[in-house]
């Protein structure tokens, strides 16, 4: 689904962050991406995004080059990223109105119509996010895990095939952060989906992803994949196995900082 | 701002106004009392005249200024590139006290009232202008970046984000300078024109001394301004109802 053909990307005139980077993602997989802060584990995101074009290679989605967002990809970031003067369910409802607001174009939206059952979309996630009784209020209102559940509620509104996480959980309290990472791993068993989550806890990565993108603090070359047999798995996981592998990613992310 | 404190506050003032009147037992102090009667039974006659005169040049700025302002403010928040080579311009010119330029403006527009809104006019749109410049530049880059990602493309921005996020500062600046465009109302009204509250008041106080009906004519204008005040206040509660609503987090 993705490929990354010799991926280069840099700011500026700082060394690249990655250079002839290649990397795959199949369809349906869940990946989790791993790095210590400033590795550019949220500049792979974006640039998955659209949202940055990269400055050398190729990378594409259905074999298609990203020059922009891709309606089919829903984006989550750790600080919600909710109009303030809109109510949840006006924000949970956004991406819809865009959609009419642009009509099938397949460059802001899908080339296919509206479907009549996406208002009872909002409906659904509303109800199955447990908004119900503060979808009438601003996202001043509401507490930080609300507000995360209606910027979540508001990209599955719009049936994504790839559902792309930067740090979602990394501000939320831990009842919130579990539910939601439940509901992650949920998700793809429901439609076809593809997962990247960005994080920077051996715990999450191992939890979400089948497969673990670990990122160095230097220039990436070679992407080192590690696969991950423990998905879904709530820690604390009393297995050898699992132990050797936070061992490793604790031991790449250290080399990686010196 | 509850409306009982409001109500008292405007009682008090009123009170002591009558108060002060009695200790200096002069003409040039009338009471509140002939004054509110000047003040309504000219307010069906001369006054209302030069009171519509008034309203029209300051709504006409109004207008003018939010038109021009806010789009400007909008394009210099969004583009840092224009933003650099404005922002010396406007640091240069937003202090610059406009109202010494009214002589300047009436040579080259003349003594119309086109010279007198462009005045308040200048007023206005500099305070609307950097206020909106600094809203619509202090949206965050997350905030552009997911909705963006849910398909907006510049018009989708323009229309549920900027606009939205730019309207508070549009009000809030309408608010705050509206009585410094008062003020220059008052001023660009003295000068050749026999239409307007500056004049009327002017002409009563120093030229007819009929202290009461001057009196009427600041209140009056006084009025003019509470008016748009409040008009501002009203519609930033209707239009911007989010900011108004306890919050139990932060924003």
């Amino acid at each position: 689904m993705i490929q990354a053909h010799a991926l280069t990307f840099q700011y500026g005139k700082q060394p690249p962050i990655f250079q002839d980077f290649s990397w795959q993602v199949e369809a349906g997989d869940s990946w989790a991406v791993i790095g210590a802060s400033g590795c550019g584990k949220s500049t792979l995101l974006y640039l998955l995004a659209g949202l940055r074009q990269p400055t050398g290679g190729q990378l594409l989605i259905h074999g298609q080059p990203i020059l922009r967002p891709r309606p089919q990809t829903g984006l989550i970031l750790q600080d919600y990223g909710l109009l303030p003067w809109a109510t949840l369910r006006q924000n949970v409802t956004l991406g819809l109105d865009l959609r009419r607001f642009y009509g099938p174009d397949s460059r802001h939206a899908p080339p296919e119509a509206l479907a009549a059952d996406a208002p009872a979309r909002v409906r659904h996630w509303l109800d199955r996010l447990g908004l119900n009784a503060v979808a009438d209020q601003f996202p001043g209102q509401v507490s930080g895990g609300q507000r995360q559940r209606a910027a979540i509620a508001r990209t599955l509104v719009l049936q994504p095939d790839l559902l792309l996480m930067d740090e979602p959980f990394a501000s939320l309290d831990a009842p919130t952060r579990e539910s939601l990472q439940s509901l992650v791993l949920e998700l793809p068993g429901e439609r076809p989906l593809t997962t990247i989550l960005v994080t920077h806890t051996i715990e999450e990565a191992l939890l979400i992803g089948g497969k673990v993108l670990v990122l160095q603090n230097h220039t990436n070359i070679t992407p080192l994949v590690l696969t991950n047999p423990f998905r879904g798995c709530q820690p604390p996981v009393v297995d050898a196995a699992y132990t050797q592998l936070t061992t490793r990613i604790r031991a790449e992310l250290r080399d990686a900082n010196s | 701002m509850k409306r009982f404190n409001l109500l008292w506050t405007s009682l008090l003032l009123l009170v002591a106004w009558q108060a002060l009147a009695l200790l200096v037992q002069r003409d040039i102090l009338p009471g509140p009392l002939p004054v509110f009667r000047a003040f309504f039974s000219e307010m069906g006659g001369e006054l209302g005249g030069h009171f519509l005169a008034s309203a029209w040049r300051v709504l006409a700025s109004l207008l003018l200024s939010i038109a021009l302002a806010a789009p400007a403010g909008l394009v210099l928040g969004q583009s840092q590139a224009l933003n650099r080579i404005f922002s010396p311009l406007i640091y240069i010119l937003y202090p610059i006290p406009k109202v010494v330029l009214v002589p300047v403006v009436m040579l080259f527009l003349g003594i119309n009232d086109l010279s007198k809104i462009v005045m308040i006019f200048l007023i206005l749109f500099f305070q609307i202008l950097v206020l909106v410049r600094d809203q619509a530049a202090a949206i965050r880059p997350e905030l552009i970046y997911s909705v963006r990602s849910l398909g907006a493309g510049r018009r989708g921005l323009f229309k549920y984000v900027y606009f939205p996020a730019t309207l508070p500062a549009i009000l809030t600046a309408v608010r705050q300078s509206i009585g410094s465009a008062v003020a220059v109302l008052y001023i660009v009204e003295l000068i050749a024109t026999t239409r307007g509250l500056g004049y009327y008041i002017y002409l009563y106080g120093t030229t007819l001394y009929d202290y009461t009906k001057m009196y009427a004519g600041v209140m009056a204008m006084s009025l003019l301004g509470l008016v748009l005040y409040f008009a501002a206040d009203l519609l930033h509660r209707k239009l911007c109802p989010w900011q108004f609503q306890v919050s139990e987090g932060s924003l």
